[in-house]
């Protein structure tokens, strides 16, 4: 067999069939573009790594119980007190006031720029919003404390509201992640089949009813995703809380006075010129991955809603 | 869309309500809509007006030559201006290169049901989420101190801010990536080319407007971005340009952040300043983002 298979080979024009020539560019291209992803993971790592490490230093000085519960937030006085409560509190204030505002704002352009707008409308209209997201957080922060506070806020309740206070701050912050809110939830609605919108068009409804009973209650994960990354990035919005909210930890719901939050305390403090390794070098870390921590369960959370979303519907 | 309330709507006795009121339910709930729509464009008329009125008379050229000065008269931006150039130039040459090869591995070679791809596409939504104010935390435990110790200078500043917009960058790379039709790859590995020959000859030049307009974006949002930069430790008064990667610096949102905080009285008043600031800031962003939109329209392909 074998010489016979060897006498038909002969009689063939020799064709030579090798495993292709092996190109080690190739995998060494590979291997950068590796590289290259790799440098996402590390970033996270970096940041997971540098805020654990002084964070736990940090509470080797500081007993856990008194950084969680504690009211009293001075770490900066002689002798210092490190209960995180009031920026936490200042925090979530804050945010909360803004997520107030952006829950009709956002959600109201969103169902307007979804079911209403005609296309030409939408196409001005859009850019606008984009426009809004693209302005930076200081120049909010100047326009909340050169005009928002003393021309609006005290025009509204007069005196008793102070030139920094968590109100202004709250309510600017409220309309900078209308832009987060609307866009996500304009694409949560427009993402409901239209066979949704036309059945029940047949079974008798009205613009409105079909509106607020069929697509929004369908759209309601993706709504609700919206409104959880945009709690998230008021909760680290840093430059408007900086500027308009005053330094001042309160340990009170008073929105008409100064707050600090953690954000806050971390820029105003870094600002200053801090030894590495000191306490309060410490404190900023320890504040990082508290801050950290609560955006990071918010996001999962937003990335999981929004998936489950996409599911349904594609 | 509004087309279907319009033919769709039912005959009046089909519901047990007069018409008249169902019409006007609907107009009232379309004008909160529009109201709802409207006070957000108009807090972002109103801003653009205040910016305006307190620092156009201040935007002059003896503002943009002029360096940081105690005396708010001969107060200018040169210094801050010329440091944001220069951050911004490290920050595009970190992520361009960075960004582009992080969306090529992803969109052209990773194998998404390994789990270690999934990992880096979670993590970069997540890293797209996370406060900006972290990043300086980043940067100054490992850029600025720590391992690296380069101080608060423009290769530090740069990366931070480069790290903090790379997720914009990867996110618009794999989307410009994915709307190259794969008949292009298929007809170019027919004719015999290797992988990496059909991205770098076909695919990337074919994506080129979509990154293009995702490095702008990203640069727009790293020009403006203040947090970070205060943690690293930026100095707020620099009176000179820097010269170098490892020369201190100053940038144009610091500067306004200096201006606004400090104590403004009759002598000398920092405000119009920092809207003159404000005010080249945003027009620095307009035209990037003129840039982008134009990128967008003149290149973009239908397949």
């Amino acid at each position: 067999m074998e010489a016979s298979a060897r006498a038909e080979a002969r009689g063939r024009p020799e064709v030579i069939l090798r495993t292709a020539r092996p190109r080690y560019g190739e995998k060494v291209i590979k291997g950068l573009l590796v590289l290259a992803a790799s440098i996402s993971v590390l970033t996270t790592t970096g940041i997971v790594l540098s805020l654990v490490e002084e964070t736990v230093q940090f509470f080797g000085e500081v007993s856990i119980g008194d950084y969680l519960f504690g009211t009293d937030w001075t770490p900066l006085f002689n002798p210092p007190s490190f209960g995180v409560l009031p920026i936490v509190l200042g925090t979530f204030i804050v945010s909360g006031i803004g997520v107030l505002v952006a829950i009709p704002l956002g959600l109201g352009a969103a169902i307007y720029l979804s079911e209403y707008a005609r296309p030409r409308v939408r196409k001005t209209i859009k850019p606008i919003l984009e426009l809004l997201a693209g302005v930076p957080t200081i120049v909010f922060g100047y326009f909340a404390l050169t005009f928002f506070t003393p021309e609006i806020l005290r025009g509204l309740f007069g005196d008793q509201v102070q030139i920094f206070n968590g109100l202004s701050a709250g309510i600017i912050v409220g309309f900078l992640i209308v832009p987060t809110v609307a866009s996500i939830s304009e694409d949560a609605m427009s993402a409901v089949p239209q066979s949704l919108r036309e059945g029940a068009f047949g079974l008798g409804g009205s613009k409105l009813q079909v509106t607020l009973r069929v697509v929004f209650p369908a759209a309601l994960s993706g709504i609700v995703a919206s409104l959880v990354l945009g709690l998230s990035r008021a909760v680290g919005e840093t430059m408007v809380v900086l500027i308009a909210a005053g330094q001042q930890p309160q340990w009170g719901a008073n929105v008409f006075n100064p707050m600090e939050t953690m954000t806050v305390f971390i820029g105003a403090t870094a600002k200053g010129d801090i030894s590495t390794g000191s306490l309060v070098y410490k404190t900023i870390f320890a504040v990082g991955m508290t801050l950290f921590v609560i955006t990071l369960i918010m996001n999962l959370f937003s990335i999981r809603f929004v998936r489950k979303y996409r599911q349904v519907y594609e | 869309m509004s087309a279907h309330g319009e033919t769709v709507a039912p005959p009046v006795e089909a519901v047990g309500r007069p018409a008249a009121s169902r019409r006007a339910k609907d107009l009232g709930f379309r004008l909160a809509l529009l109201g709802c729509l409207g006070l957000a464009v108009l807090l972002l008329g109103v801003l653009l007006w205040d910016v305006v009125t307190d620092g156009v008379d201040r935007l002059n050229f003896d503002f943009l030559t002029s360096f940081a000065s105690t005396d708010a008269d001969e107060a200018g931006i040169q210094g801050a201006l010329w440091g944001t150039i220069w951050v911004m130039g490290v920050c595009a040459l970190f992520i361009i290169p960075v960004g582009v090869a992080t969306a090529v591995y992803l969109e052209e070679y990773a194998d998404n049901t390994k789990w270690y791809n999934r990992l880096i596409e979670v993590n970069i939504q997540n890293l797209a989420a996370v406060p900006s104010i972290v990043y300086g935390i980043l940067g100054l435990a490992f850029l600025v101190r720590g391992p690296l110790g380069l101080g608060p200078v423009v290769l530090a500043g740069g990366l931070t801010l480069g790290l903090l917009v790379l997720p914009v960058v990867i996110i618009a790379g794999r989307e410009a990536i994915r709307a190259v039709p794969p008949s292009i790859r298929e007809g170019s590995m027919a004719l015999g080319a290797t992988q990496w020959q059909t991205i770098w000859r076909q695919v990337l030049p074919a994506a080129i407007p979509g990154i293009a307009t995702g490095v702008i974006l990203a640069l727009s949002r790293a020009i403006g971005e203040t947090a970070p930069l205060i943690v690293i430790g930026t100095p707020v008064f620099v009176a000179f340009n820097p010269d170098g990667l490892d020369s201190s610096f100053t940038a144009m949102p610091i500067q306004i952040f200096d201006w606004i905080s400090r104590p403004s009285n009759d002598v000398n008043n920092y405000l119009p300043l920092a809207a003159a600031g404000i005010l080249l800031l945003m027009i620095v962003l307009i035209c990037m983002n003129a840039i982008a939109i134009w990128l967008r329209n003149r290149y973009e392909q239908k397949w």
